[in-house]
């Protein structure tokens, strides 16, 4: 034995003695998770936000959030003389002053981009794969709640530095306060500590910035992880991999320093984007003051297709009654996201409700496979882009030279029309698609190569798939549409008899599919 | 169903290929060299990183193509870390790939329901907890629980109440009162009606008094958009064209949709657009919403010139600006 392994043998002895550590850990390294690269969008939130805590730590280190009023004396010239809260002249000095804060803040700002931009990826790819379905809703709900999360801990964040940009998107943000009935007032006067702007916001909200929102991050993720590690990784179907199993790397070596690896490689990239792209130049903006704007003004891109939304809201508001109600704010600023970020929350258990399978599910689903669920999530899509153009229809109209008013009309009336019809070519693309797998099971892999039959017609050699290709093709299940007889056995009619059609409709809807290949079908087209 | 009785039988997975640096000794060495030599970038990075930051002045501007002139101190700073991230994690990425081990190993997964067993041992287990605190039984203590714990409920929302004043009627209010001069912000000067040129727009802020200071909440309010047009340009029923001064009209500058600053103002169409949400004004009709999500005018502010011939407001606003709020009690 070497004087090296004693020396761990007797810390790992210290250690186990006293936490009986050597059994899970056992249990622990030899834990496999399964490759593809789609799994890396989880890591790199994970990864971020990392970066996050580590490069926000650095900058609380000089930022001052106060409201307090100050005249700049720093190095930045265009700025000198004038009154500004010190929050603002502390962030000028960061940037300007302090050797690497300028880096930092922008490896913070950009960090936070790609937490939020990995955060929707891999909820996409969650989605689409079906990896949300039973046992794992407990963590998609927390997905959506971090998902929640990140939109507020963004806008507080790009709000602290109190420059005329993030004073602008305060503003309106006391505006959709106010709007709510009955207590708006109230609430928005008790977050500002008086009338807008207020006197204590700033401080508030960088206690939660820092201290409260991050806390509750570091808690769920902590909880997400460890369910993911609990409830072992999903798969993609294939050759070896069933419902029973997982099949991959095991954590020693190889998949810690892979991820190991990749967490440095995700930090690289942030460092290498904030030295090279400027992110939220600040000194330009100059600081806030109510009376004064910038045109273009623009939140970050995760907030934009609120903004789109509210912009493209109909001027709709009731007085009655000596109180008024603001629906061109109510609607798309609380309504509409309230709907679409429940309704996500509860989207695992609507689609087990409909297709009436309550069993576990480890392999994940090819998407095409899923035509419903698919089509589905590219009419969210569809949904949230235009609404995120709209967002930025000041810009799109500068930029290329197009009427606001058009783009405006254009968003009001796809939002409705353009989703269906996503909905509508997807479903249709997802049906080519398996009949194309079915082809290609059937007939084998075009070559490319013409031969001249005897009889002169000219015909394509079809060389015949893998047996490993063929498996990944046909193992995934084709389930019947439910069947709910509108009585019971007994003749007696059930109860919720609508509510039974509903479901029967969207189920039938859900099961539509190109019948797989089954090994009959193709000793049939043998023999021929 | 028929058709899962005929699937296709799992071929398994696929025989396992060794790599080149699992056979070839060479291929082996090169693979290390790569690993060390991205070990070394990084630590070229770190150096770099270093001496950024030590010896390079912040004040030296390079110019690179596309990205324009750059501060040196902060590029090479930046450039410097990325690398030494960067390079240390395709190190790392790298040595996994090429020389760790490559097999793929399963794992069994197991159904996550406990055994029936343990279901009725915990559900028993909970019943004769339940049991023990006899809730059923102890009326009063059930009553004089509930009764403290909803007490217990207001301490930490009452706490809460001195986050901030009441509302009243804060955001019914401006600083304008009957008199009160237009001045120019920036600039806090007076402003002769006779010196506003016909398509000129100004913006201004009630005059206050000599040294004092402007809270931001009332920065929030307060400014007012002076626009002069020729007097027949306007299409204002009689009371609003009452309100303004020799074809000079004036609008509370925060947009009625959400408080943003309406800054945009269009000389040929006289139209006011505001840059948040792009509701669009128009001033020859009382600042009318033409389009966007606005859904009240700008209120117009009622005013005159003094003795002297400066404008002055001849009355408050007659309503709240800003964005609506639910104590709102006007069109």
């Amino acid at each position: 034995m070497t004087t090296v392994e004693k020396r761990l043998g007797a810390a790992a002895n210290f250690v186990d003695e006293r936490l009986g550590a050597a059994g899970w850990m056992k249990k622990s390294l030899n834990k496999v998770f399964p490759d593809h690269w789609t799994f890396m969008f989880g890591e790199i939130c994970m990864y971020s936000f990392v970066i996050l805590l580590l490069s926000g730590t650095f900058l609380t280190l000089w930022f001052d959030p106060s409201q307090r009023d100050v005249i700049y004396e720093g190095v930045y010239e265009p700025l000198k003389g004038i009154k500004m809260s010190a929050a603002y002249a502390s962030t000028l000095d960061i940037s300007f002053e302090i050797r690497g804060g300028l880096l930092m803040r922008q490896i913070h700002h950009w960090a936070a981009n790609i937490f939020m931009a990995a955060i929707v990826a891999h909820l996409l790819r969650v989605f689409f794969t079906g990896a949300f379905r039973k046992p794992r809703e407990f963590n998609w709900i927390l997905g959506i709640i971090l998902l929640t999360l990140g939109l507020v801990e963004g806008l507080l964040g790009y709000s602290l530095p109190d420059d005329l940009l993030s004073g602008t998107g305060l503003r309106i943000t006391s505006a959709i306060v106010q709007a709510i009935p009955v207590v708006g007032t109230y609430i928005s006067f008790f977050l500002f500590g008086g009338a807008f702007p207020g006197v204590g916001f700033l401080p508030r909200i960088f206690t939660i910035h820092i201290l409260l929102l991050p806390g509750i991050f570091l808690a769920v993720i902590t909880v997400h992880v460890m369910l993911v590690w609990y409830q072992k990784h999903t798969q993609f179907p294939g050759p070896g991999r069933t419902e029973k199993n997982v099949v991959g790397h095991p954590i020693l070596p190889v998949y810690m320093a892979k991820a190991g690896g990749f967490f440095f490689i995700v930090f690289g990239v942030t460092a290498f984007l904030s030295a090279v792209a400027s992110i939220n130049p600040i000194w330009l903006y100059g600081p806030y003051t109510p009376g004064q704007i910038s045109a273009g003004s623009q939140p970050d891109w995760y907030m934009g297709w609120l903004d789109g939304l509210v912009r493209m809201a109909p001027p709709l508001e009731t007085h009655a009654f000596g109180h008024t109600v603001s629906w061109n704010i109510l609607i798309p600023a609380l309504i509409v996201p309230g709907i679409v970020f429940t309704g996500m929350a509860f989207y695992p258990f609507i689609e087990s409700w409909i297709t009436g399978d309550k069993r576990e599910h480890h392999l994940l689903d090819r998407p095409r496979n899923v035509p419903n669920r698919t089509a589905l999530g590219v009419m969210s899509i569809t949904f949230v882009l235009i609404s995120l153009i709209n967002g930025g229809n000041d810009i799109f109209a500068t930029q290329f030279d197009l009427s606001i008013n058009q783009i405006m009309w254009f968003s009001r009336v796809s939002i409705f029309i353009l989703p269906p019809i996503a909905f509508v070519v997807t479903k249709r693309l997802c049906l080519s698609l398996q009949r194309a797998d079915r082809d290609l099971v059937l007939h084998g892999m075009e070559t490319g190569k013409l031969v001249r039959m005897p009889s002169g017609e000219f015909a394509e050699v079809h060389e015949p798939i893998s047996a490993q290709k063929r498996f990944i093709l046909t193992s995934h299940e084709q389930a019947p549409a439910l069947e709910l007889p509108a009585t019971d056995a007994r003749g007696v009619r059930r109860p919720g008899a609508l509510k039974n059609k509903l479901r029967i409709r969207l189920s039938k809807a859900h099961a539509v599919a190109v019948p797989k290949v089954s090994a009959q079908d193709l000793k049939e087209i043998e023999h021929h | 169903m028929a058709n899962e009785i005929q699937a296709f039988q799992d071929p398994g997975e696929a025989v396992h290929a060794p790599r080149a640096a699992d056979i070839d000794p060479r291929a082996e060495k090169r693979a290390e060299q790569q690993v060390a030599a991205l070990f070394g970038l990084s630590a070229v990075g770190s150096l770099l990183l270093i001496y950024s930051y030590i010896w390079i002045p912040d004040d030296i501007f390079i110019f690179i193509p596309v990205m324009g002139d750059q501060n040196a101190h902060q590029l090479f700073l930046g450039l410097g870390m990325a690398m030494s991230l960067f390079f240390l994690g395709m190190a790392a990425i790298l040595w996994a790939k090429k020389l760790m081990p490559d097999t793929e190993v399963v794992n069994h997964r197991h159904e996550f329901r406990s055994s029936d067993e343990d279901r009725e041992a915990f559900v028993k287990t909970v019943k004769d907890g339940v049991a023990g605190v006899q809730l059923g039984r102890r009326k009063l203590i059930k009553g004089s629980l509930a009764a403290s714990l909803g007490l217990f409920a207001l301490p930490p929302v009452l706490l809460l109440r001195d986050l901030g004043p009441l509302p009243g009627k804060e955001l019914e209010k401006t600083s304008w009162k009957a008199g009160t001069r237009l001045v120019t912000d920036p600039g806090n000067r007076p402003i002769l009606a006779s010196d506003l040129e016909v398509g000129s727009v100004v913006q201004t802020l009630p005059a206050v008094a000599e040294g004092a200071e402007r809270l931001l909440s009332d920065i929030a309010k307060d400014p007012v958009l002076l626009i002069r047009l020729r007097p027949e340009e306007f299409n204002l029923a009689p009371e609003k064209l009452a309100m303004t001064h020799d074809g000079i009209i004036a609008f509370s500058k925060i947009c009625s949709h959400m408080g943003c600053a309406v800054a945009l103002y269009e000389q040929q169409t006289k139209h006011l657009l505001c840059p948040c949400h792009q509701s669009t004004f128009d001033v020859t009709r009382g600042a009318k919403v033409i389009f966007g999500p606005a859904a009240r005018p700008l209120p117009q502010l009622d005013i005159t010139v003094d003795k002297e011939g400066y404008l002055i407001a001849r009355a408050p606003f007659d309503q709240p600006v800003g964005p609506s709020f639910w104590e709102r009690n006007s069109q």
